[in-house]
């Protein structure tokens, strides 16, 4: 039952990317150029998007529980780091080189396999190289942000 | 007068309703990035977690690309345009970086973007300016650099 309610909620979510353009390269290199013809049009994207989830969010937090699963995810809330604003950065670099972030990334999958293969399997390979192998090394040697002391180190480090 | 704002704007709402309904029902973030770190090596409080705690990831990945296979089919329109157009080494490197970027930052334009904004959270906020300025900076420099 829960996993058939994720996968509706895939789906719709991949209907949506398909409806709104960002499948496609050429209109996101379009809203992210704002020196050139600067297409705005995908700014209505997470417009549409953020106005509708809120409210959704908004009941959800009046909620002990949600509707099928014992709790909710609580992303974290510490301070705003290095590592948050430096990752933010280098997937901000990838999405301008290619024009693809990772929803659109796996609906192009299915929509055109050849053409996106390569992105998807670097960008796996990137999300698990980070998970295994850089945040345990970030880990080993910073301590994790949360105490003032490390935060202010790694402000510093950037 | 609407035309070139109301698909984007609908699908907009698609999403915001896929991302608002998951948190509602199931108490995940859909964040992509998360989602797919999760069905490939687990949750990060579990990582050898088995189906149990990847199962709703992989169905929602899969419902991801189900929406793709159903597009193709349907539509007759070209819904990739413009990736012929990216040199092979800057859809590698883009990739890598936006799979590097998204784990560290613990977020990409869905997670910190629609879900985290939804959220009022600072972090989100934050991450989203940093990724839309050196977004468009890099599309700047890679269009404009000669100027």
């Amino acid at each position: 039952m829960r996993n058939l309610g994720t996968f509706v909620a895939g789906l719709v979510f991949g209907l949506g990317l398909v409806v709104s353009g960002m499948t496609s390269p050429a209109r996101v290199m379009g809203f992210l150029d704002i020196l050139g013809t600067w297409d705005p049009s995908l700014a209505f994207v997470m417009g549409g998007a953020v106005l509708t989830a809120t409210p959704l969010f908004w009941l959800a937090r009046r909620r002990a529980r949600p509707l099928a699963a014992a709790a909710f995810d609580r992303p974290p809330t510490t301070p705003i780091d290095g590592r948050l604003l430096g990752g933010a950065a280098l997937f901000g670099i990838g999405w301008g080189l290619s024009g693809i972030c990772p929803g659109p990334a796996l609906v192009d999958l299915a929509i055109a396999p050849l053409a996106v293969v390569g992105f998807v399997a670097a960008m796996l390979a990137g999300i698990a190289f980070s998970a295994k192998v850089l945040r345990p090394f970030l880990d080993a040697t910073q301590p994790p942000s949360g105490s003032a002391e490390s935060d202010f180190r790694q402000v510093l480090v950037e | 007068m609407l035309d070139p704002f109301l698909l984007p704007l609908l699908g907009g709402v698609l999403i915001g309703l896929a991302a608002g309904g998951l948190y509602l029902f199931a108490g995940e973030i859909a964040g992509i990035t998360g989602i797919a770190r999760i069905a490939m090596l687990g949750p990060k409080s579990a990582p050898r977690g088995g189906w149990a705690l990847r199962g709703w990831a992989v169905s929602f990945i899969s419902g991801l690309l189900v929406a793709g296979l159903a597009a193709r089919l349907v539509l007759r329109a070209d819904l990739v345009s413009g990736v012929e157009g990216v040199a092979p080494t800057a859809l590698m490197v883009g990739g890598l970086l936006v799979g590097i970027g998204t784990d560290l930052g613990n977020g990409c334009t869905s997670g910190h973007g629609v879900c985290g904004l939804s959220r009022f959270s600072p972090r989100s906020l934050a991450a989203v300016a940093t990724f839309m300025v050196t977004a468009g900076l890099t599309v700047a420099l890679a269009r404009h650099g000669d100027l």
